[in-house]
């Protein structure tokens, strides 16, 4: 049998659908795949092989009996973000300890209706917080791609991007608060959508930022990103803030071509100093869309440059308080102090990474008395003005094409030592998080080292069905097949 | 999305000066003392304000309690309705402003019983504004007690100390509870007035059906701000007084706090703003917190939730569904039954008294229904310690009782063994005197006789009565002995000054 | 505005994380980087500006109310690092 782990998404569920392979052999495949590559990627926290075999043999038995789901025997890779009953989440934090929660996030329990495996957790910054996957309590993760040269996969879902890069799963769920789906997908050379805030119920995810988080996949290509897509999101009555929205068939989007849709090309994403095949990617992206018959249009989205401030004072505010619950009273690991209030601060102390460290402060500073309405107050009135400009650029639009990030992969350790040059690399996500809009990211060339590129469609809310359309053509114009 | 509220921030003025009987004398002149309050009511509802479990009081440890509540990751709010409507309601009794945006903020602070690092409350746009609730005060007089808001907000869980000398043991049933917080205005000028607030407050929420008002249970507390002046002076320095949970407690606390405010002003000292305990086993106040160590709440909207919207049809809604409130009822009682603003007061006060006293009076003297309950009634359940609820005398057995009184069947003397022998039997008045013979003799010829029967035994007392008219009254007395109580008083009377020959 | 190291340890008090001396200015330099990047905020004429809280254009759905959840007390510390009889042990705390 030809490597099964090399299959897209849609192919495996073709395969066993034809009773080629079942979900087990699938299954086994990638387990073995892991137990090999895993030690050099370490894009897995935690892998569940006697859980996944379990979860394929149920599957294949429904299939016996006719019941196929969407995802039927579809094995995944979970961010460590979502909650999963019984296994280890851990946010990729010291502070969560070994904690097993009672309940599964409504994400994953979407995947698991459709009959999806779960193969494992993965690797991700600590708290969703980093965009190179540094910061995770469990180490760095490695890029598949030019693996001796130890690039960062990006992050936060660093550890979804590489294992989907390196064939370690089928998809995998990853979350994204200021680009962390779309700049790994970048990095590796994969498809990662970030939906519409609200198309996700954010239950059982670990909050972050709450009015930025949004779950999504990352996967090998449109296709399978749409179907996974499909699965995860709807309507929870369990989130106050899920939208409820008719979920469509995203698939049946990607062949319906751009013609005559209007693509929005926006001036201030053309930031000095970003490397040249960057431009000459963005340019290439435009002439394939030009060719299919899309208009292109020039906007001006004229608060960019001000959306990653806004994300910094927002995000960490938000942080500050979602993070105050891991205290050590109730789970996690507790560091016994002298008093109460020296076991918090040992606890938070010993728990806490430097960058969430680093936010957390930030984040209490903000909100201080005092410091509200210079920071925090002015940060929202400033994020209605970046909706604005959408609001005002989808008058003349219909979607948005921009780079992804401003480079490709880096050396791991780079950017450690700078966090503002680190959070420059969501420069091109953020403002998609803080308007609440759809962005996907997918790969469309190389760069001159050879590495991944990725380009970013942003839709108007509500509408990833124009963006599986506008990804879709550029998928297919150009026809990226480079592997790590 | 338009923010249509006002934002509405908390504020300390006081205009109204205390009348002279209520200032407190000094070394150094007359004080005033100044309140303000702010009542937390648990909303009486079967489920928590963000999460579906049981909001019921007791149970074990932690079994009222959902991933929600104990503040698991990863959990998300989701807000009950009926609280909502509840606090809408409350505000409603209040007469107060209703308003139709509203939004939860994140108060942020550490403690064990606070899961999830922040309580959520409404502290910028809260659901209702201002209002008004009358009061007794200290001379009888009704006063207004302005409103400044009420807030809907998650209660804490509980932390029990004395159950290891070395660890605080953490029981979350009542994290996550619906509460109002109720915030007067610094209308309140006495102790008795702070005690009074807080009654006239829990008799409207229990008419409003909206808290329980246990307090027993924790399901009204009280936060006292008082603060003192001279008579119409300048404000003083507050101090805040935590978590008092009984009428008595509150009046008890502003008296003491008020005292030790006057003691320190006039020693030349300064208050410290601070927040206070009251010990109820010493009855005073002690320090709790200072202002140095006063929480950075570090506020900001919860951005779990989006900004609660109602719509003038949801309030309309639950307008017509609004009892009679307590000082609308206080004044019907006084027209139309002609009692005095005291026993109307009292009646009122409690949902279950006036509606027994309405059922009692229905087709008789309403006074006299009145002075039967709360004399010979509310006596005999005082004195042996039964809650009203679990009276054995029905409120149409007592208006039956009065019926008697009224159309002369029994006269008042003998109405109080049948009330005795009501309690007893749980039997109506009418079965009671028929089948006991207490019925009232209303026979002259019989009165007459026994009369005279008396007349010939005493012929010295006859003589004595004709000299001196008071004693009739002895007269009267013997006659109702020896007829067994059951004479008419004003037949006996009526003969006895005919045949005695007095005016 | 920019902090100094007193702000650094009053803000980490209110966090309640203890931060070790030498760290305390490496803190100080990170914090005022970051203040210093996020001032040009400034610029931005928000006047008439409403505050945006949330990205979703929807009222607060509403539940009623049910008893549905709870009665879990096992699930609910099992994840504790000390629990007794349903209780969660914490630190001696007196307020």
């Amino acid at each position: 049998m030809s490597d099964l782990t090399k299959l897209s998404l849609k192919a495996a569920l073709d395969g066993m659908n034809k009773g080629d392979f079942t979900s087990l052999e699938l299954t086994n495949a990638f387990l073995d795949k892991i137990d090999a590559q895993n030690p050099k990627l370490n894009a897995y926290t935690l892998v569940t092989h006697d859980h996944a075999r379990e979860m394929a043999k149920a599957s294949d038995a429904r299939r016996a009996k006719g019941q196929v789901g969407a995802l039927e025997g579809a094995p995944l890779g979970i961010k460590d973000l979502f909650a999963t009953k019984g296994f280890r989440t851990a946010a990729c934090s010291k502070i969560l300890g070994e904690f097993k929660p009672e309940y599964e996030s409504t994400v994953t329990s979407q995947l698991w209706r459709d009959g999806a495996i779960m193969l494992g957790k993965l690797n991700m910054d600590e708290f969703a917080m980093g965009s190179s996957n540094e910061t995770s309590a469990f180490g760095n993760v490695i890029n598949p791609w030019q693996i001796e040269k130890k690039l960062t996969p990006g992050g936060s879902s660093g550890g979804s991007a590489s294992s989907v890069a390196a064939d370690l799963c089928l998809g995998a769920t990853a979350t994204d608060t200021g680009g962390s789906i779309r700049q790994p997908a970048a990095f590796t050379g994969t498809v990662g959508i970030k939906p519409t805030y609200g198309r996700c119920s954010r239950w059982g995810i670990v909050a972050f930022a709450s009015s930025l988080d949004q779950a999504g996949p990352i996967t090998k290509n449109v296709e399978d990103c749409a179907i996974m897509l499909k699965s995860m999101c709807g309507y929870d009555a369990k989130d106050s803030t899920s939208l409820e929205a008719n979920v469509p068939d995203f698939a049946s989007f990607i062949n319906k071509g751009v013609k005559g849709l209007k693509i929005g090309v926006p001036k201030e994403y053309r930031m000095d100093g970003m490397p040249e095949e960057i431009n000459q990617l963005w340019e290439n992206g435009i002439e394939w869309l030009k060719a299919e018959g899309a208009e292109i249009v020039n906007i001006s989205l004229p608060h960019t440059k001000y959306a990653l401030p806004t994300y910094y004072i927002v995000a960490p505010a938000e942080a500050s308080s979602n993070l105050a619950r891991y205290d050590g009273m109730r789970f996690g690991a507790r560091v016994d102090g002298n008093d109460l209030n020296d076991t918090y601060e040992k606890t938070r102390a010993a728990g806490f990474g430097q960058e969430v460290q680093r936010r957390i402060l930030i984040g209490t500073y903000v909100l201080s008395a005092g410091y509200y309405d210079a920071y925090y107050l002015k940060a929202q009135k400033v994020r209605a003005r970046i909706l604005q400009d959408f609001t005002d650029a989808f008058k003349v639009c219909d979607a948005i094409l921009t780079p992804t990030a401003p480079s490709a992969a880096f050396p791991l350790g780079q950017k450690q030592d700078d966090p503002i040059q680190m959070y420059l690399n969501d420069v091109f996500t953020v403002t998609t998080n803080l308007a609440g809009l759809p962005g996907l990211s997918l790969p469309a060339g190389l760069s001159k080292d050879g590495l991944p590129l990725g380009l970013q469609i942003i839709g108007r809310a509500l509408d990833e069905e124009t963006i599986f359309s506008v990804a879709g053509t550029i998928e297919a114009a150009a026809n990226f097949t480079a592997k790590p | 999305m338009s923010i249509a509220a006002e934002a509405s921030e908390p504020v300390f003025t006081a205009f109204k000066t205390a009348r002279p009987d209520q200032w407190v004398k000094g070394v150094t002149g007359d004080w005033e003392i100044i309140v303000g309050m702010e009542v937390h009511a648990q909303v009486a509802a079967k489920a928590k304000l963000f999460s579906g479990a049981s909001a019921a009081y007791g149970g074990e440890p932690n079994s009222h309690v959902s991933f929600v509540d104990a503040g698991m990751p990863g959990m998300l709010p989701v807000i009950n309705k009926y609280c909502v409507e509840q606090a809408v309601r409350t505000g409603l009794g209040l007469g107060a402003k209703i308003n139709l945006w509203s939004r939860f903020d994140r108060k942020n602070y550490f403690y064990p019983d606070l899961p999830q690092g922040y309580q959520i409350s409404q502290y910028l746009y809260p659901i209702v504004g201002q209002g008004v609730l009358e009061i007794e005060s200290d001379d009888k007089s009704t006063i207004e007690v302005g409103i400044e808001r009420i807030h809907l907000e998650q209660d804490a869980g509980k932390s029990v100390h004395d159950l290891d000398p070395n660890a605080t043991y953490v029981d979350l049933n009542r994290s996550g509870c619906a509460l109002m917080e109720i915030v007067s205005k610094p209308d309140i000028r006495s102790p008795e007035e702070a005690a009074n607030y807080f009654k006239a407050l829990r008799s409207l929420v229990r008419y409003l059906g909206t808290c329980d008002g246990n307090m027993d249970e924790g399901s009204m507390r009280a936060d006292v701000n008082v603060s003192v002046r001279k008579p119409g002076g300048e404000l003083g320095t507050r101090c805040e007084i935590k978590n008092v949970n009984s009428t008595k407690f509150v009046a008890m606390a502003v008296a003491y706090e008020a005292r030790r405010q006057i003691e320190i002003l006039e020693d030349g000292g300064t208050i410290d703003q601070e927040t206070r305990l009251f010990d109820v086993k010493t009855g005073q106040t002690r320090t709790m917190r200072s202002k140095e160590d006063a929480h950075d709440y570090r506020y900001f909207p919860d951005p779990d939730l989006l900004p609660l919207v109602i719509t003038q049809e949801f309030v309309d809604g639950i307008k017509a569904t609004l009892p009679e409130l307590p000082s609308d009822k206080r004044k019907r009682f006084i027209a139309d039954y002609g009692l005095s603003a005291y026993d109307a007061g009292v009646l009122v006060a409690d949902k279950e008294f006036s509606d027994y006293f309405e059922e009692a009076a229905k087709g008789t003297d309403a006074k006299m229904v009145n002075s039967w309950m709360t004399v010979e009634l509310f006596g005999y359940l005082n004195k042996n310690g039964i809650e009203f609820t679990a009276s054995p005398v029905s409120a149409q057995n007592l208006g039956g009782l009065v019926k008697l009184i009224q159309d002369g069947t029994i006269n008042g003397k003998i109405a109080k063994d049948v009330f005795a022998k009501m309690i007893e039997s749980g039997d109506d008045a009418s079965t009671i005197v028929e089948r006991d013979g207490l019925k009232q003799t209303t026979d002259t010829g019989a009165i007459e006789a026994a009369i005279d029967a008396l007349m010939a035994q005493s012929p010295e007392k006859v003589d004595e009565a004709r000299e001196k008219p008071k004693m009739l009254g002895w007269w009267v007395g013997q006659v109702m002995k020896s007829t067994g109580g059951k004479a008419n008083p004003a037949i006996v009377n009526d003969i006895l000054k005919r045949k005695l020959g007095i005016e | 505005m920019s902090v100094n190291e007193k702000d650094v340890r009053k803000i980490a008090k209110l966090a309640r994380f203890a931060i070790a001396d030498e760290k305390v200015p490496v803190m100080v330099d990170e914090l005022n980087g970051i203040l210093n990047w996020i001032e040009m905020l400034g610029e931005v004429n928000v006047d008439g500006v409403e505050p945006m809280t949330s990205v979703v254009a929807k009222d607060l759905p509403m539940r009623e109310d049910e008893i549905n959840d709870g009665f879990i007390q096992e699930q609910i510390v099992k994840n504790a690092p000390k629990s007794s009889h349903g209780f969660f042990i914490v630190p001696k705390s007196v307020e």
